[in-house]
This record gives structure tokens, sequence and C-alpha cells, in this order.
């Protein structure tokens, strides 16, 4: 790449000395071309954000940059143009286009039958979703009004691509220049290549059907090009060639949401990539993360609108988030500019006000050379053309602006975009303004005439003996046409006055026709200038209010922190050996569980007096689907490669309300649409975290595995899909564990071979470094796992839901699985009609290690009561019931010894509880994770008033928008779709 | 052949031999003679409690509850000795689809939903399944009795109020066709993103097309009732008993507008009988309602609140708040996986009384109110002389499933099985682990 700039820059000071043109010339003698120089003089000039020259000079020659200063020697050849205090820009240039580049649309996906799982392109890679061959060039066709509408917004250059797929291919940087060829025009046919987590519509293939799929598929595109540089492959891989072509390119990967930038960030770094993140406009609500990332940004200026909150009964659906967003998201680029995280501007979805847009950014904080050089030299430099855009110096390419004055001032009009050399006119740079207050005198009355607005576009306002009266104004090109009506409403009569306007408006005459036809003149002289309060006015926006953590309602104005605690006087759940004891003291230091015991001392601690109350290790929840984007990839009967680690979104109100019912810990599954899922990720319910914070630290690493009707597609219609009975599903396990042993040989015999990352997964569980929780209803399909794990040398650690663990409880515990099950679900399915209440009861009895979990944002957030109903089903004791969801579930997930029960040296994972925690008159009050409180009963009491009023004072703002005449989107559904096993 | 390929052999054939025992309990007999029980913390259900309590009943009817202090009376019959157990009442799970459904995933074993909008002529009762093992299994947690509600379109059809040990519909229903269910519109709708609109909240443009349907039916079919109805019309005819207040009219809605909307459709139509089910939003209309008198179903209690910034614990307190303001509140227990959830009604009660609610003010909303809003007050829902004898004694507080043991039920006085499906399958394998440890 660097190679190919420095190239690019010889070519520059080459064609800056002398233009060699090739190209026969047949409409005309060849020897016409102009070589002269424009100089622009008595110019406000930014040669970059942080170089300004007033009034100076600019010299333009052959679409380039000739000099730039204060005093320049005006070559003899020269048309100069004074610009008499005007200003002038580089113009400014977006990275994220498809400019010229129609993007493919899908089609209609309803009802097409069976689902698609193989490729169908030849001499490609095996996903159809992997471009990076894909060319800008093959599909652009210049387009001038397109071009136009972006050099009204001042853009000069944009580099452009085909927005399709997830490796998308190269973009092409193109000038903007109306009168050139596709030769002038481009300036780098591969500027860039482009990424999204987006599917091509040009394909039906189904993997990935998933975030978590398209992150896997990236990562293993990433090693099979490696692998095909080696020359390894039998086959010919046209996109695997050119990805690796395209390696030395800038990377710019589009996002839609926070989450996924972090995400994108994420698997670059696993291969030594930094792209460049086209971003959301929500970075400002995880700024340290977005900083973490040390990524450059390239972050559009779409707005959101305003809600619609009129009718009250559907301005009751808005959400504190969404509101709360339109309220801040204005001051993103400013609170980005602040925590110094490196952006440039894209135009991305804000075409219509993109302007309206950046100069709120402005008004809401953004330094207005920061905003000039995120348009201007921070794209440049990103794309590797600091030397020839982006700013005005000597060798660039004459790509500027000419405004009437600051940019970043709504007053200021755009008159000229020039691209490459050549003007694009946008307003008559020599229209003047006519702004003011008049004395016209006509027909011998004298009327008071006011002109205010836009200067192509005023508005006058007319009175005479201070009665106002109708009248019409036009004005083009420094013609004023001006249409009076008679004092006399009745009359229909009409004064017209036409005059061309002088260079200087203070006074100016004309021809008037009188309403009997009859011609004189009149004239009109300036009596006070046009009234400048406007400009002193400071800019007002609403109130923002603070960023919480999550940016929602019940967030965290800050992150909280971990606290001493002393809970003194508690009947304390143990788990260990002491069992229940009551008034007991727990001391938590550093996040830890320090002491136990009667009479502590508090050495500073604060003191939580829990005379009458419960304390408890916190619910851990072996089986849940919270807190994520995504649930089931569903392209492939194994899936082993993808990671729930990947997909953990940390706003999800599911979280608080799970604090709010003891829970602390989650693992957090791949669904059940394959027999071999993904990779499970086990969360701490650390409200406010971001996603990274809420995985476990050294996380024993567990995959997800299912059987019976869901892997077999039994409850939708799909029947193409391998395997479509249990028989079949045996199979698929026994296939993929004797290729993960071939691989094994392959890898081991010190040969070459093909890092394939769902081989390398299942390898892991044959080495016993990755444990299996299985879905699993019926026993013969359990019967069939352990002797295939059995025979095949590797182990099922969990059985989950195994609703007829019952009936095989003995085998279980000889094969050494736990099982984790619903305490009393039953007869919503065929394979669940033997479900039984007290299933874990005879599990327990039988030596197995049970769980009650959830699969269930309702259920998980009162596990308590579910424990409970093994005292009541299968009479299990109470301590030994309260273990179901607490040790035991530590115990499955292998973290028994940090969590799952009281004991000193473990993570002060605690719940306060009202009373006997079994009880259904139970509640939290207290939800702790490693030290820090996460729930507390009497914060939410002050949450609940508090999201009533900043809602309030929200919808006050947004009514008040909508009167000053915003427009307004309908109110956002804020319910999330409660996800399951099933859940696709 | 190793043990484990042994036990593969000889499981199927042992399941084929036990698959006799797999229909459901056996219905008890009448009641041949007097049962008391003595000692028992008695909850009336009104919210009245006896801690030493003296229970009698006869002919499926109670015929004594009193103070057992109080009381030196002989004990006839059967003498049931309860001390430091709790009698309750039979629960009552109102707007429910037991039986209606077996499976719900399996699409044959599925009655619930007749095709078309308007269709109070269809009648839950003829296909309530008294057999269902997922009925059966209602009883050990003391549920006895149940509305049984069709589901879908406009108005959905007509309930029944069952019992839950019988032989057929026939033996179990205790009051046919007791109401209409209405299934009122939605005021707003979200966006059809799958068609292109974006996710947002939307008013129903059809809203008032479809309220005034609603409306055009019931003023449609009161007219036809007033008239010679020389041609007949299922439809209109199946409203006679709505109009004459014999049958109840539920309508099944969550939002203010539309209750607000509900109170207008009651006043217009002057439906004294109307049951509001559902009530998410009651509370922001809670003095309307209570000022046109009309009673709530609140939705299932263990549910996650409608929207993001709803109070974490709103559907868990909601039913105490709307009772605390004056309203006659009980709990259903519609939603998803109902049926089999439907067991859960006790502890509903409990969470409710966890978030607020006094708890025999609680167990009200599980017996004497929901029989009092389904209209069987006369005979169900407290233990009062003279109402059936349907009742059940707990080892501890059954609205706590900790402490929730059924040891003995009755229905009209029938002592009724607390075997299911379950519990045989439960004592099967527990038999099986335990032979197999003695050898």
């Amino acid at each position: 790449m660097k190679l190919k700039i420095l190239l690019g820059l010889l070519l520059c000071v080459v064609t800056g000395l002398q233009a060699q043109e090739y190209f026969p010339k047949n409409d005309a003698v060849k020897a016409g071309v102009n070589t002269n120089f424009t100089v622009f003089k008595n110019a406000n000039i930014y040669v970059d954000p942080s170089n300004y020259i007033t009034g100076g000079m600019l010299a333009v020659r052959e679409g380039k940059v000739t000099a730039v200063g204060k005093n320049i020697k005006i070559p003899a050849n020269a048309v100069v143009i004074d610009l008499k205090g005007k200003t002038i820009y580089p113009s400014f240039i977006d990275l994220y286009t498809n400019f010229g580049i129609e993007a493919p649309k899908a089609e209609n996906n309803s009802n097409r039958g069976n689902p698609q799982y193989d490729a169908t392109r030849e001499g490609y890679y095996w996903n159809d979703h992997i471009r990076p061959e894909t060319t800008a060039l093959e599909s652009f066709k210049y387009n001038d009004t397109e071009a136009e509408e972006l050099r009204k917004l001042g853009f000069g250059v944009v580099n452009t691509h085909m927005p399709d797929g997830i490796i998308r291919g190269t973009g092409m940087l193109v000038a903007l220049n109306s009168e050139g060829t596709l030769g002038d025009r481009i300036l780098d046919e591969e500027s860039a290549q482009y990424f999204s987590f987006d599917k091509s519509a040009k394909s039906r293939q189904v993997y990935p059907s998933s975030k978590m799929g398209a992150m896997a598929l990236l990562r293993q595109t990433y090693l099979d090009a490696d692998w095909y540089s080696k020359g390894k492959a039998d086959n010919k891989d046209l996109a695997l060639e050119a990805f690796n072509e395209n390696k030395g390119l800038l990377q710019i990967f589009k996002t839609d949401n926070l989450l996924d930038e972090l995400r994108a960030d994420k698997v670059g770094d696993e291969f030594g990539v930094q792209y460049a993140i086209v971003g959301s406009g929500n970075e400002f609500e995880r700024l340290d993360a977005i900083k973490a990332t040390n990524a450059p940004f390239i972050v559009p200026v779409d707005f959101p609108e305003p809600y619609d909150m009129e009718d009250p009964y559907i301005a009751a659906y808005a959400t504190l988030g969404d509101m709360k967003e339109w309220n801040q998201a204005p001051a993103n680029l400013r609170m980005m500019a602040q925590s110094n995280i490196p952006f440039a501007i894209t135009s991305k979805d804000a075409k219509k006000n993109f302007r309206e847009n950046i100069l709120k950014a402005v008004e809401y904080g953004l330094d207005k050379n920061t905003a000039l050089a995120a348009l201007t030299t921070v794209p440049a430099k990103l794309i590797g053309q600091e030397n020839s855009l982006g700013s005005l110096k000597e060798g660039a390419w004459a790509n500027f602006i000419i405004t009437s004055g600051d940019y970043f001032d709504k007053e200021t009009t755009i008159y000229e975009n020039w691209v490459q050399g050549k003007r694009s006119v946008i307003e008559d740079i020599d229209l003047v303004n006519l702004n003011g207050t008049y004395d016209v005198k006509v027909g011998g009355n004298s009327y008071e005439m006011k002109v205010t607005g836009e200067a192509g576009k005023p508005k006058a306002e007319v009175k005479l003996n201070n009665n106002k009266i109708g009248s019409k104004i036009n004005y083009k090109n420094n013609w004023v046409n001006i249409l009076l009506s008679a004092p006399d409403t009745t009359k229909a009569e009409y004064t017209r006055l036409s005059a061309k306007i002088p260079e200087d408006a203070k006074s100016f005459s004309g021809k008037a026709i009188l309403g009997d036809g009859s011609e004189t003149s009149f004239t009109a002289t300036r009596t006070a200038e046009a009234s400048a309060d406007k400009k002193d006015k400071k800019p007002e926006h609403p109130e923002i209010l603070p960023v919480t953590f999550p940016n929602m309602a019940y967030g965290f104005e800050s992150l909280p922190k971990q606290e001493n605690i002393l809970f003194k006087n508690a009947t304390v759940w143990t788990n260990e050996e002491q069992g229940i004891v009551q008034n007991t003291d727990v001391l938590v230091r550093n996040g830890k569980i320090a002491e136990i015991g009667k009479d502590l001392n508090a050495r500073g601690a604060k003191v939580v007096d829990a005379t009458g109350k419960h304390l408890t290790s916190g619910i851990i929840d072996e089986h849940s689907h919270l807190a994520a984007s995504a649930i089931n990839e569903a392209g492939h009967n194994s899936s082993a490669e993808v990671r729930m680690e990947d997909v953990v979104d940390p706003d999800d109100i599911g979280v608080y309300r799970n604090l709010a019912g003891g829970v602390t810990t989650m693992q957090l599954l791949h669904g059940s649409a394959n027999p071999i899922g993904g990779q499970s990720a086990i969360l701490k319910m650390k409200w406010g975290a971001s996603p990274q914070e809420m995985v476990l630290d050294n996380s024993p690493k567990f995959i997800k595995f299912a059987l019976g009707e869901n892997v077999k597609q039994a409850n939708w219609d799909s029947n193409v899909r391998f395997p479509q009975t249990r028989m079949g599903v045996e199979q698929v396990f026994i296939d993929y564990f004797t290729r993960a042993r071939e691989y094994e040989a392959q890898k081991n015999s010190g040969k070459p071979y093909r890092k394939d990352l769902e081989m390398e997964t299942l390898l892991e569980i044959l080495n016993g470094e990755r444990h299996i929780t299985a879905h699993s209803y019926v026993q013969s399909e359990i019967n069939m796992l352990m002797e295939v794990a059995e025979q095949l040398g590797f182990k099922i650690n969990t059985f989950t839901h195994i609703l007829e663990g019952y009936k095989l409880a003995d085998q279980m515990a000889e094969h050494g699985a736990g099982g984790s099950t619903f305490s009393d679900w039953w007869a919503y399915k065929y394979e669940v009609k033997d479900a039984i209440p007290q299933n874990a009861a005879i599990m327990h009895n039988a030596g197995v290690t049970v769980a009650i979990n959830s699969d269930d944002a309702e259920m998980s957030r009162r596990l308590n009561q579910e424990a409970a109903k093994s005292v009541k089903y299968g009479d299990i004791s109470e301590e030994e019931a309260w273990k179901f969801v607490t040790l035991n579930p530590a115990k499955l997930l292998h973290i028994d010894d940090r969590v799952g029960s009281i004991k000193e040296g473990k993570d002060a994972d605690l719940v306060l509880w009202n009373a006997h925690p079994l009880s259904v008159y139970a509640k939290p009050e207290k939800t702790m994770i490693e030290g820090v409180v996460y729930f507390d009963l009497e914060r939410d009491k002050k949450l609940r008033g508090e999201v009533e009023k900043q809602k309030n004072l929200l919808t006050t703002q947004m009514l008040k928008a909508k009167n000053n005449g915003l427009k307004t989107q309908p109110v956002k559904d804020s319910k999330k779709e409660e996800m399951h096993c099933d859940t696709l | 052949m190793s043990m484990k390929n042994l036990k593969q052999y000889i499981l199927p054939v042992l399941l084929f031999i036990s698959g006799s025992a797999f229909a459901q309990q056996t219905p008890a007999p009448e009641q041949s003679r007097p049962v008391t029980i003595v000692g028992a913390t008695a909850h009336i259900g009104n919210g009245e409690v006896i801690e030493n309590s003296l229970i009698i009943f006869q002919n499926g009817k109670i015929t004594t509850v009193s103070d057992a202090n109080s009381s030196d009376r002989q004990y006839p019959g059967t003498v049931i000795d309860a001390k430091g157990k709790h009698v309750y009442p039979g629960f009552i799970a109102p707007n429910s689809s037991l039986g209606l459904v077996e499976i719900d995933a399996v699409r044959q074993s599925d009655d619930e939903d007749e095709l078309g909008e308007l269709l109070p002529h269809v009648r839950s009762i003829i296909a309530y399944n008294a057999e269902s093992q997922v009925v059966e299994s209602m009883r050990p947690n003391g549920v006895l009795v149940g509305q049984i509600a069709p589901r879908g379109g406009r108005i959905s059809g007509t309930s029944s109020i069952v019992q839950f040990d019988a032989w057929n519909w026939e033996d179990a229903v205790l009051k046919e066709d007791d109401g209409i269910h209405v299934n009122w519109p939605n005021s707003v709708r979200r966006g059809r993103w799958w068609e292109g609109e974006d996710r947002g909240i939307k008013a129903n443009a059809d809203y008032q097309e479809n309220v005034r349907t609603l409306s055009d039916f019931f003023r449609n079919a009161k007219a036809y009732l007033a008239g010679s109805q020389e041609q007949a019309n299922l439809p209109f005819q199946a409203m006679k008993k709505v109009f004459t207040g014999d049958q109840k009219v539920y309508v099944h809605a969550n939002g203010e507008k539309e209750i607000i909307d509900i109170l207008t459709f009651k006043k217009e139509h002057n439906l004294n009988n109307l049951v509001l089910v559902g009530g998410y939003d009651a509370l922001k209309v809670v003095d309307e309602l209570k000022a046109a008198n009309v009673p709530v179903l609140v939705g299932r209690v263990h549910s996650t609140p409608n929207l993001e910034d709803n109070h974490y614990d709103l559907p868990y307190k909601l039913a105490h708040l709307l009772q605390q303001e004056g309203l006659l509140v009980a709990l259903e227990t519609s939603g998803s996986m109902e049926r089999m959830n439907s067991r859960n009604l006790p502890f509903y009660a409990g969470t409710v009384t966890g978030y607020g609610a006094n708890k025999e003010d609680a167990l009200k909303m599980i017996t004497l109110n929901t029989a009092k809003i389904l209209g069987v007050d006369d005979s169900l829902g407290s233990l009062e002389a003279g109402k059936d004898a349907t009742l059940f004694i707990s080892e501890g507080d059954a609205l706590d499933m900790r402490t929730n043991k059924v040891s003995q039920a009755f229905i009209r006085g029938r002592e009724i099985s607390l075997e299911s499906h379950q519990t045989e399958l439960a004592k099967r394998y527990s038999d099986k682990f335990e032979q197999q440890e003695k050898k």
C-alpha cells in the first residue's frame, strides 16, 4: 500500500509539472487545452483546519493547487477572481458511499420453500456472502445528479463501493468532477476493502444466519486466505485470491449499531487488522469501549427525529432509552472528540439534512475545526491521500468550496464547489444580499419594505402608513421583481416593481408599473441594516440528559464501585458444611467474601443490618438466552465455530430484572437449531458493564449440543437439511467427531493443514478442554449421546432440559453427567409429554448433580421459587433445593471454586432477601456481584421516580420540537423478543 | 450382553405393559358418608381464617364451618385429624383453555380456536377433554375448578365452568355456557417490518371499524332477539342470555384507551355483566372501572412487564394495587404454555402476597373473588355452609410452593385421587432405582 501511495504522489508531482496528453482528439484541434492559472484573491482560506489565511490567495492550474498564501505571485497567464472576503474550504471527502453503484435488491424472501444451504458460485469461496473479488468499477456508472447532490453538500471526492455482502470487495476513490471523464475522476480504482455483517442480497445461502455466524465466517475466511496464500489448496479460489490481494488496502467495516462496532473490532484484533469502522452515531453511549478499539471511525450524522408524543396512549410505549438517544445523539461527535477518538464524518443516511445536522453537532459543542478535519484531512489521511486531498496545499487537487462565510453558520451560503479545478455553481456568487429595511418611493407613496431570509430566497414585508399590505418578492440573477397590492384590499390593483440590483444594494431604482398600467420609476433606499440579533444569539439546544450505563431506564449515572460491606446478623445459607446458620455476619472486602462469623468487626466496612433477613450466594442460571443479540446460527447442522461471547447484549432490561430476582451469574447458551451448537458464554449480570466486562474472566469453555425435535426441524417447515430424525442425529455426531480425529492426525503430522475453527472446537471437546451442555428430552436420545461420547472418547458434562432424566438417572450418574432441568414445564410439545416435576429430585437421589434452570427471561427472575418446587414435588430438603440454583449450577459450570456458596475467598456474589429465599414471599433487597451492589430496592424506588421525571422532560422537549415544525417519527416498539432455545 | 444393553431391551417391554396405567385417574364415587375435618387452619376464602377449625360436609355440601374450640358437638362420619394442616376452598382457574389442547405443538390435539370472528354460538364445553392428563395435574396443587374458554377471533365463543374430576364433559360441567369471550381490538399496532414498514407503534387505523363491527353485532343480535326470529341465526340466538344477564361478557383487553372504550361499550349496550380480562393498564383507569362496577381477571402474575421502562415487579403487584383501590379482582392464567402452567395459580397468589398483598386477600383472588366474578359464588369459592364441598387439605401454606402439599382433596364431597400420569411415572422410576440399589 505504501508503495502505491508513493507512486501516486510521484504521479501527482509529475502531472503538476507537465501533463502529457496522449489521447487523440477528433472533434477539434488538439492544441486547445486551457493551461491558464486561475487565481482567487481576497479570500479567507482554510488551507487545512489548522491553517487559516485571512484575505489570502489561491492559485490553481490544470486541476491542481499551484500556490496558496497571504500573498502569492500572480502569473501572467492567470484569470484573477476577486472573492471579496468570501471563504474557501477544501472540499469534503466521504469514505462511505455507494455513489454511482446500485445496491442489489434481495428478492422477496417470503414463501420461498426450503432454505438453501450451499453456495451458488463456482470457483469462489464456499460461502456466497464472501465477495472480496467484487470491484466498484465493474458496476460503477457516473451519475451527475447524484454527484451534484454530493457537491451541494460540499463533497469533492468520495469512496464508493458495492454495498453487498460480508466481505464486499474493493471500493474506488472518485472525484465528483462534473466535466471530466472516468479517466479524470478515478483517483484510485482500488482504494479500500469493505466489510459488513450483512449478507449478500444476491444469494439465499443460509449460513451465516446470525451475527456470531458472520463473525465466525470472517475468522475462517482469514484463516483460509492465509492457508491459500501458501499454495496449499487443490482448487482455484478467486475470492480468496482477491482477498489476499486486498490486504494492503484500508479496511473499512460498516456497522449498524454500537455493539457491532465493538464486534467488528474484536474480529480485526484477532487477525492483526485494524478496521476503520463505519459507526452508528451511538458511540457516545460507551465511549470507553469505543476508545479501546483504537479504531478510526467514520461516523454518520443521521440524528434520530423526535418521537411523535402527541397521542398519550401511543406515547406511553416510548422508552426512556429511545427518548434519550434522540436527546443525546447530536452530542455524539462532541463527546467522541472530547475522548480523543479519531473520526471522519460520512453523509451516510443523512443526505437530506447533512449540513443541518453537522451544524447541530457544532451547536451541541463540537469544535468547528474538529468538524472540518473530520470532513477533510482525517478521511484523506485514512485513505492515504493526505498530500493530494483534504487540504489546499501546493500540489493537492484543486477541490474546494467557496462560501459566503463560516460553513458552520446557518446563514452561510455555499456558492461553488470546485473539483479538480472544475467549477460547479451551487448558488450565484455575485448575488447581492438584499436583506435590510428600505424606503420605497413610487407613485407618490412611500412604502416601508423589510427584506429577510436567504439571499437567493428573500422574503419581504411591506407597510404603507404603518398598515401591512400584500406583497411578493422574486429575486434572481440580481434582478428583483416586487408585487404590491393596493392598500384598499377590496381593489384588485397591483403595483409591479422591477430593478437590477447594484453591487452595493444600499439603494436601487427601476421601473414601476402602476395599477392603471402606467409606467413610471421607483427608488428604494436602505434605511436600516438587517438585524443581526440572530447571529449574536447563542444557539439553543434542549437540555442534554446524562448518559447512563446502560443508557436507558434504571441505568447507572456512573458505574457502581466495589464496596466493603458487613452484613450483620443474617440467616446465612452457606451451601457449605456449616449449612444454614443463624445470626451470622458476613464481611465483604475487595469483592471477595472475607469472613463469616459472629459479631465480626466491620474494620471500616459499611454495615448493613440484616436482622431477620436471609443472605445467600447469588442465583446461577445454567441455561439462559438473556442479554444476547442472537441465539441460533442455523445455517449448518454444526456451528461449533460460533461464540455466544461475540453477541452479548448488555443493554437487555432482562439483566436488571434478573438482578431484582437475585441472579448473579448465567450461562448464555446457543440455541437448539443444530446437533452441534455454538460455544457458550458465562456471564455475570453486571448491569451497565460492556459486553466484554460481563463475560466471566477465564471462563471454563462450554458448547451447546442439542437433540430431538428442534435439531431435526420437526417444529418448522424444512425438510432438506440432515438430520430429519433422531437416527440421523447420531450420525451427525459420529461424522463430526470422526472427522475431528482425522483433523487431529493431520494437524499432528507436521504437514501443512488448513486450520478449521469448527474442527478446533471439536478437538477441544475430545481433549477434555471444552465441556458439553446437551439440550435433550427423551430417554432414547440421551442414551444415544452418552454411548456416542463413550465410544468416541469424550464426556457429556451437562444434559440440559433433560426432562426424561428421571428415566435414566442411574446411567447419567454412571457417565458422570449432570442434569439441568425445568422445575415443572411439560406438555408444550410432543417430546415433553413425559416430563414430570419430580425429575430434579429423582435425578438428585440417583447421584446426579442437579440444577434448575430457566431458558426463559420470565422464569429466570424467580428461580428461587422454581427451586422450591423440588421441596414440594420431590421432598428435597430446603438446603439441597437451594443448591439447585446456586452451588450445583456452579459445579456444572466448573466455577464452584469462585461462586455458588458463601465461603471465605469466593466472589462476593450475594443476595440479601427479606424472607426465606425459597419462599414465594421472598424478594431480594440487595444483589451484589464481586462486592458491587448492582441491585438495591431503595435505589430502584428512587429510579422509578427519576425515570418518570426524565420521560416527562423529554416528552416536553419532543412536543416542543414538533411544535417548531420538526419532522417526527412514530414511537418505537420496546418489547424485546424474549429468546428461547428455538428462537431463530 | 452388557447390563446397559439388557436395560435397553427390557425397558420398552416394561413401557408396553404399564401403558394401561396412563389413562386418567378414575373419578371418585359420590360422597356416601359425612366427612369431618378437625383442627386445621381453615382459610375461608373470604379473607377470614379459623385457626382450629371444624369442617363437616355431607352429600357433597358443606354443613359446618366453625371454630373447633367453641363447638362440642360430635364429629360425624369419617374424621380427619388435620391439626397443623391447612384447609382451603378449591382454587378456581378462570379464563383457562385446559382440556381444549393436550400438547401445544401437536396441532391434532388442539381444539381451542375455531375459524371465524363472531362466534358466540361456538361452545368450549363439548371439546373439553375430561380425561386430559394436563387437567389431572392441576389437582395435586389444589386447583380443582376451571372456566374453560375458547380462544381467537373477535368473539371466541362461549365458556363453561367445570370441575376437574369427571368421566366426561357432561359429568364435569358445573355451569354450562357461563359467558362469552370478546377479544377487544387493539387501538395501536406494531409496524409490519416484514412488509417494509418501520417497527414503530402506530394507531391501528382499523380500530374504530373493529369496535363498530362488534357494537353492530351486539345491536343486531338484540334487534333479532326482539323480533319473531323466523329465520334462524345461530350467532344472534347465542347472545340471548347475554342480554338477559344470565351470561357474562368477558372482554379481554390490556390498554388504557381500550378499557375506556369498553366502558362506553358497556354503557351503550347496557351490559351489567361485563368482566375485564387482562387489564394491564387497569390501574390508570381504576376510578372509572370502579364507578362502572367492572371486576377484573388480572393477567398472568408470572410474566415480564410489557414495556421496558415498567417497574420490574408490575405484573407481581398489579392485582394487589387494583384490589387496594376497591376493585373486585381475581387472577387468571392465560398466556404461553398456559395449560400446564395453570397449576401454578396458587403461587401467582403467593407472589402477589410477596409484592404487597395480605395473604388472605391474595387467596380471595383465586377463590371467592373468582367465584363471584364467574357468578358461581352460591356454590363455590369459600368454605361456608351450604356450598359445595370442593376443598382440600394441605400440609402447609398452599400459596407457597415450599409448603403446598395437598394430602387430600374433595370435589363436591367426593375424595378425588391426587395421582396423575406424572406421579405414576415418578413412582415407577423411583422404584426402579430403589430396586437396583437393593440388588
